[in-house]
């Protein structure tokens, strides 16, 4: 059945903002759907607000829309689309999560759809709630013979309590129709019960929560499986949790292939999966089943299932080469499994479970230091923000990989700086061993990020596998493997040298995947690069280098044609007396660049610099040179097979990145008769990641592309930069550094608070604080610092600009950078080299809030011409100071008519892909390519006008997730994600960008205002204009009589502490309150307006914390009470951006004419 | 990942060295349920790295004791992608496992050249079976799994011709009301004749069909007598009995993941195969056959039937053990003959309905 030609016009949902639970894969799965679809010959329409997505650019759609992934804003998209004449008639609702999912149930359910003449295709209304509704889905499960856990789905906290006398603690909750488990948990008593109940209840958007017994303790898996309209159906991949069940298979350890089931039970498991994919009726697509086992009986139970490509599904592509969602779509349009290719062999069908030669590790990355409040135990909701994956031959090997592609300063199970055991072993601190055994103990029974050290320090002190296994419910198998690598150990400490270490021992120990940073900590002392060096050239020499296998489906069955590979330290084996390892790398002689990616995401560093990657990837093809691209995120659209010319699924070390350039550019860099055509490697487009490698790279001869290392190092220099800003004739707040308490408060004092605090050498503003007072200071200084350590790490103080408007400014220029890193064997255009300002973000907070939580405006709305021209003109004379070949971000501050200069960072910044979808032009490609020689003025970049059309970004937080943490914004970012609203008003842009990030704003109904003192004079305007407008507004005394002086009537609310009932809490948990405008004072959760915040968020009620923030609501407001709003693709925006139709293609089934019969 | 076990203890598997790509072997130890014969068949077993703990709870032993106690000699650390890379350009090989060191490699590569090759080697003569017998183990359900709704309310005989046969087989028939009789592969028509069969089936096994010359003979007289069915070497076989040709694989097809089309249905099964030898599709075509099924990668003949006599094979294992179920329906078809049914089970699985094919 080849594809359905009743149909033209297809729309795509994407996923919208990066939440937790619902991160990038979804456009990496989205992206590989445009493309899959687009190349059958679909018109393709797509709606995301997110604008640091890939698949939002404009190559990928016919119809990018940028807009609110709501049921409101996707009616106007399919009516504006059928108004141009171009109608769709297909929704495909299973890419872009469970947003997409949702939304598509609504517009089915409201009847939009039907109205419209647009049918789902991928999966149906009735299919998805099968699956989804647990009642349904609990009776098709039973109807099959299969078993789940007892549950009862309820509505009420009272049916909760009841049912929970029937399974007893503790008891799993999870609402229906959220995403991550939102909402969800374990409860151990019942006043845990109780909290979670409630919570979960409103989380749901059924208002539905079930409650599991639990199954704790059993080991959990999960099958993807993909089904086509012949009901022919395979298991792409089967995933085992390390972590038992109990924890999110999103905070779970996970690896691939199931390493330790019987084919008796992996089989029963499939058939379970398949049949389940059957009744439940998913006619087409990829879904995932999860399943618990029982270890003492092999007793199986089913946990759920998801009707549409997931995170998992994400990963069992990385894992196995099989590109689920791309496949999934081609089967939405008609296409059965063995009428389609395996890409990755070419010659084979993609109807067949692919087979694996290798083990894959995945493991999540958490950001609890953002949160410090948040509990950090790992329950059934979903923590994480991010994963890395990492594949070896062995699970040792793989595993040790995964930990150091997490970034977080550990390089493996141990032996590195971190490691509490090798501290004592070394009498560095002698507090840290022996670790007392309760806090061993607690440690592995109660599930927490890092549980694998203990799991580690456990061995280390003599406890027994069974006691461990006991303890944590983690499978023997991999205990085991654990013990082999602490036994190992033994064999590398008996050694007391690098130069002593047996050749036979180093390369097992690189074949349990131990690092050169662990040795080097090990034999030299320190992690350094000059230590990481030391170890690499002495490994070297002793012939121990890694070989580059193939991820090809089918376990080398038959031959590959992608180049996705993996490093692995392999047995060496004799070919005609020589000895050998198999490396199946293929090194053309194509120039080459290497792109280094951004690694597992976190908060501050995200898809914005996959987006970033990727783009320069593109570039590549278009100047002709081959793309590289090294990175560990299984996420992404960088990693995809055919993004880059090659990639390499690997951790960004030093060590490993190194080997990847060594082995690509002939053996080494800077060597003799090298036959390799590598020149050279970006760095600036991934975050912090690959910078933090451009100097060891650079050290060990690699040729750093774009903005030298000299400049990026000037910019984040201190003292260099001032010198710079005064050479300039720039100003930046006065500031100081404080070595001691008494420094601290003078320097205060000399520069007048409030003043911005925060510890030197930190990333993202963590630890950065803004202090009010002295005593706000002394506090901070208590608290926030280490004070033993002032005279290494002193504190860095600022004067902080209150009420000052910040600026982003995103820039491009192509001056030749300094000679210190420069690739010499690159062409390098410089006539007339210029800077050229890419946009100005003017954030509407103002200064103080993270530039990356702040909402922000291009193009700027409150400042002058002059000033705009000055901010211009400043950052292009920084962009050539600085010799920036390549992008550069200018932070801004402007108080008073004065500009000053917060930050300067020479690389791409978060906020480049929102600048290129706000002007439609693609400036990360721009940049890269410029990078590679082009010059600016042969590029021939867009002008676009200021004033047709303005785009807001505004940032998504994942407090919900972490109950108990306050909702304040500050100088440390905490959003995990942005969505762009965009319009031809302001107003109307802005409450699209509320709409998108889920806080939609009211036209009518209630408002609670609380604001500090200071932001009392600027309360009456914005009162005012609520009431007139008809709000209710509710305040508290200080508020009601100031208002009221001013003849706005508001009611009164009795402060909680008070006592009164109802308070301000009962009202918004009544949901009777649609919209809180609350400026913060910084005193803390546990306060009134702290508590008011709290449960703000979890009754889901909009929120706004800054006064300015106010003002631009209300506008929004008025907009919309104004009328109607329209919504606009990027090809209506400019129209350049449309794409050229494509037609169908002509060979429906192009492999099977390829294909050699009967060979 | 899964299976090594059944594989191992697969008698289609003897007198070869099986090598496997998944790296990691012997997690779950071994068992006495687990196997598809009494003892392990492989000549020797290469893999990346053997596990030195057992971690399930019905394991009885570890993987590398039980092996050594079967006097099979296990090579781990080897890299057995590279290997397998080689295998697939220059086609399966014969090859040799020492543990002397003091053998050079021109010496090593003598022994391999004058050890026997597989083409025209009566393997199936050290598979099979010495005596006649009678198998009545059903199916083993661990984990449970729900008792399936038995259609068959008569029994059938069937007489098995065990060239190296699974036990899975077996059992399948077992469990679908079958009396299982098994001979000898050297068996003579009249013995078969003699147990009075209701079905007939040949069975799997190792080695180059031709060789198996005695019984090739045995089926001409009477294949198509009762329903007969066929499995991997039972299916070559019937296709030679019948006047087709069989031909050597480049590089046989091995594993659990194998992708078939039924042609009738146009529905597609992950099967289990394990054959390096095929049934030549324009020979089969000449001899009034009809290709019922064909291997998805390379349009090579997976199975058919006769036009006109009941009887029908299979190159792939529907027994699975190890794989997937997908093709367990082929019993279902060959109980339904035997019942007097033209063959044609609906083996459609169709849209939205639960298969109800028997599974374990």
């Amino acid at each position: 059945m080849p594809r359905r030609d009743d149909i033209h016009t297809i729309l795509i949902l994407g996923s919208g903002p990066i939440v937790i639970g619902q991160g990038c894969e979804f456009d990496y799965s989205g992206t590989q759907a445009c493309k899959a679809l687009q190349e059958e010959g679909y018109r393709v329409v797509l709606v995301n607000s997110n604008p640091a997505t890939i698949m939002t650019d404009p190559a990928f759609s016919d119809r990018t829309y940028i807009e609110p992934i709501t049921a409101d804003a996707v009616r106007r998209v399919i009516e504006k689309e059928r108004e141009r004449g171009t109608p769709i008639d297909a929704l495909l609702p299973t890419i872009g999560g469970q947003t997409a999912l949702n939304c598509a149930c609504e517009l089915e359910e409201n009847g939009t759809l039907e109205d419209l003449d647009v049918r789902m295709i991928g999966a149906s209304r009735e299919i998805i709630h099968r699956a989804e509704d647990r009642h349904v889905f609990r009776g098709i499960v039973e109807e099959l013979g299969l078993k789940m856990p007892k549950a009862k789905t309820v509505n009420t906290v009272e049916d909760g309590f009841e049912f929970l006398e029937e399974i007893g603690l503790p008891a799993i909750l999870r609402p229906a129709f959220t995403l991550g488990g939102s909402g969800g948990g374990v409860a151990y008593n019942r006043a845990e019960f109780e909290d979670l109940l409630r919570r979960g209840l409103s989380a749901s958007r059924i208002n539905q929560v079930q409650i599991d017994e639990s199954a704790l303790g059993w080991k959990e898996y999960e099958l993807e499986v993909v089904r086509d309209r012949n009901d022919n159906c395979v298991v792409v991949c089967g995933i085992e949790n390390i972590d038992p069940m109990g924890v999110h298979t999103g905070d779970s350890i996970t690896v691939a292939p199931i390493l330790t089931l019987t084919d008796r039970e992996y089989q029963v498991m499939r058939d379970a999966a398949l049949d389940i994919l059957r009744a439940v009726g998913v006619d087409t697509g990829g879904s995932n089943v999860q399943f618990a086992i029982d270890p003492q009986s092999g007793e199986m139970i089913v946990i759920e299932m998801n009707p549409r490509v997931s995170r998992s599904s994400a990963l069992a592509s990385k894992a196995t080469g099989f590109p689920i969602a791309r496949i999934a779509a081609k089967l939405a349009v008609g296409y059965t499994l063995d009428e389609l290719r395996n890409d990755i062999t070419g010659t084979t069908s993609a109807c067949f479970e692919p087979s694996i030669d290798y083990v894959v590790t995945k493991m999540p990355r958490w950001t609890f230091e953002k949160f410090p409040e948040a509990d950090e135990t790992l329950t059934t909701q979903m923590k994480s923000v991010g994963e890395a994956m990492s594949i070896g031959r062995t699970f040792k090997e793989s595993f040790q990989k995964a930990i150091r592609s997490m970034e977080v300063k550990r390089f493996g199970f141990g032996l590195d700086e971190n490691d509490r055991w090798l501290k004592e072993r070394r009498q560095q601190d002698g507090e840290q061993w022996p670790i007392d055994e309760e806090t061993i103990s607690r440690k592995l029974s109660v599930p927490c990020q890092g549980r694998m050290y203990y799991i580690r320090y456990a061995l280390k002190a003599g406890w027994t596998a069974d006691r461990i296994h006991e303890l944590t419910g983690i499978d023997p198998w991999f205990i085991d493997q654990f013990a082999q690598l602490v036994e190992f150990e033994q064999e590398l400490l008996a050694v007391d040298s690098l130069d002593a270490l047996p050749v036979e021992t180093f390369r097992a120990a690189k074949q349990m995947g131990y690092s050169d940073p662990q040795l080097a900590c090990l034999y030299l002392g320190s992690i350094h690069t000059d230590t990481i060096l030391q170890v690499r050239s002495r490994r070297k020499a002793l012939g121990i280098e890694p070989v580059y296998k193939l991820v090809d489906t089918c376990a080398a069955e038959f031959e590959a044609i992608t180049p996705y590979y993996y490093s692995t330290y392999e047995h060496p084996f004799e070919v005609d007396g020589e000895l050998v390892r198999d490396d199946e790398i293929r090194v053309t002689d194509r120039k080459k660049i290497v792109i280094l990616g951004g690694g597992p995401n976190r908060i501050g560093q995200g898809i914005e610099f996959d987006y970033c990657c990727c783009q320069a990837s593109f570039a590549c093809g278009e100047v002709g040179f081959e793309s590289v691209m090294i990175n560990s995120n299984p996420e992404t659209v960088s990693t995809d097979y055919d993004t880059s010319d090659l990639l390499f699924f690997e951790p960004l070390t030093l060590e490993d990145t190194l080997n990847i350039l060594e082995r690509l550019n002939g053996g080494g860099i800077e060597i003799e008769g090298r036959t390799g055509e590598v020149l050279g490697c970006i760095v600036q487009f991934g975050g912090q990641t690959p910078l933090n490698l451009a100097h060891g790279l650079a050290r060990a001869g690699v040729p750093i592309i774009g903005t030298g290392l000299d400049s990026i190092d000037a910019a984040e220099d201190r003292d260099r930069f001032k010198a710079i800003l005064d050479e300039l004739g720039l100003q930046q707040p006065e500031s100081g550094i404080a070595y001691s308490m008494e420094e601290a408060r003078g320097i205060a004092a000399k520069i007048g608070y409030p003043v911005l605090v925060r510890p030197s050498y930190v990333l993202g503003g963590r630890g950065m604080e803004i202090c009010f007072d002295e005593e706000a200071l002394a506090r901070y200084m208590r608290n926030a610092v280490d004070v033993s350590e002032l005279a290494n790490a002193p504190v860095l103080i600022d004067r902080f600009l209150s009420e000052a408007i910040e600026v982003d400014i995103d820039v491009l220029a192509d001056y030749r950078p300094h000679a210190d890193t420069l690739c010499h064997q690159l062409e390098m255009s410089d006539e007339q080299p210029q800077a050229v300002i890419c946009g100005i973000m003017e954030h509407i907070e103002e200064a103080g809030v993270h530039s990356g939580d702040s909402s922000c405006t291009i193009p700027t709305n409150t400042l002058s011409k002059a000033i705009v021209a000055q901010i211009e003109d400043n950052a292009r004379q920084l962009a050539q100071r600085l010799s920036v070949r390549g992008l550069m971000n200018v932070q801004m501050a402007i108080k008073d008519d004065t500009i000053y200069v917060i930050e300067v960072n020479p690389r791409a910044s978060r906020t480049v892909p929102f600048v290129a979808k706000a002007k439609g032009v693609p400036y990360a490609r721009l940049a890269a390519k410029v990078m590679m020689g082009h010059s600016l003025a042969s590029l021939e970049i867009k002008k676009r006008p200021e004033t047709t059309f303005f785009a807001v970004k505004e940032p998504i937080f994942p407090f919900e997730k972490f109950p108990g943490v306050d909702v304040v914004l500050g100088p440390e970012m905490r959003s995990t994600g942005e969505v762009m609203g965009a319009d031809r008003s302001l107003p109307i842009a802005l409450a699209k960008a509320k709409m998108a990030v889920g806080q939609s704003l009211p036209i009518e109904g209630d408002v609670f205002i609380s604001v500090r003192d200071s932001d009392k004079p600027g309360l009456i305007e914005t009162a005012r204009s609520l009431v007139s407008m008809g709000f209710t507004v509710h305040t508290t005394l200080g508020t009601h009589e100031l208002l009221a002086s001013h003849s706005i009537e508001t009611s009164l609310i009795r402060k909680i502490s008070e006592g009164a009932r109802p308070n301000i809490l009962d009202r918004l948990a009544n949901g009777e309150i649609d919209l809180i405008i609350n400026t913060p004072t910084r005193k803390g959760g546990e306060t009134d307006e702290g508590r008011i915040r709290a449960m703000a968020v979890r009754c889901r009620v909009p929120m706004i914390t800054t006064m300015t923030g106010a003002r631009a609501a209300v506008q929004a407001i008025a907009a919309l009470r104004a009328g109607s709003w329209s919504v606009s693709a990027m090809q209506d925006i400019y129209p350049d951006l449309a794409r050229p139709a494509t037609a169908p293609p002509e060979v429906p089934t192009p492999w099977l004419n390829t294909m050699s019969s009967g060979s | 990942m899964t299976g090594y076990q059944e594989a191992l203890t697969d008698p289609s598997y003897r007198g070869q060295i099986l090598v496997m790509t998944a790296t990691q072997m012997g997690n779950y130890g071994v068992n006495e349920i687990d196997v598809e014969s009494a003892v392990p068949q492989v000549a020797g077993f290469v893999v990346r790295e053997s596990s030195r703990m057992d971690s399930n709870y019905r394991s009885e032993s570890m993987l590398a004791p039980w092996l050594a106690r079967h006097g099979i000699p296990f090579l781990s650390d080897i890299d057995t992608r590279a290997l397998v890379r080689r295998l697939r350009v220059n086609g399966a090989m014969r090859g040799v496992i020492t543990t002397d060191p003091t053998l050079s490699n021109q010496e090593l590569i003598e022994q391999v050249r004058t050890s026997p090759s597989m083409g025209g080697r009566n393997l199936a003569a050290e598979a099979s079976s010495d005596t006649a017998g009678s198998w009545s183990e059903g199916l083993v359900r661990i984990p449970p799994t729900p008792p399936r709704d038995r259609r068959e309310t008569t029994v059938k005989r069937v007489v098995a011709i065990d060239c190296g046969a699974k036990r899975n087989i077996y059992r399948h028939l077992v469990e679908r009301n079958c009396e299982v009789r098994f001979l000898p592969w050297n068996c003579s028509a009249e013995e078969v004749r003699a147990l009075e069969p209701d079905g007939l089936f040949v069975s799997n096994g190792p080695g180059d069909p031709a060789a198996v010359e005695p019984l090739i003979e045995v089926l001409k007289e009477i294949a198509g007598e009762v329903p007969t069915f066929g499995i991997c070497l039972g299916h070559q076989l019937l296709a030679l009995a019948l006047g087709a040709t069989t031909w050597k694989l480049p590089f046989g097809h091995r594993g659990a993941n194998q992708p078939v089309r039924n042609i009738e249905t146009g529905q597609v099964e992950i099967t289990s195969q394990n054959h390096g030898f095929c049934v030549d599709e324009a020979s089969l075509k000449a001899q009034d056959c009809l290709m019922t099924h064909v291997h998805l990668n390379d349009q090579t003949v997976a199975g058919f039937r006769h036009a006109s006599k009941p009887i029908f094979a299979v190159q792939y294992h529907p027994e699975s053990s190890p794989g997937p179920h997908d093709a367990a329906y082929l019993f279902d078809q060959f109980v339904a003959m035997m019942h007097g049914d033209t063959g044609k089970v609906d083996s459609r699985r169709g849209p939205n309905k639960a298969s109800k094919a028997v599974k374990a």
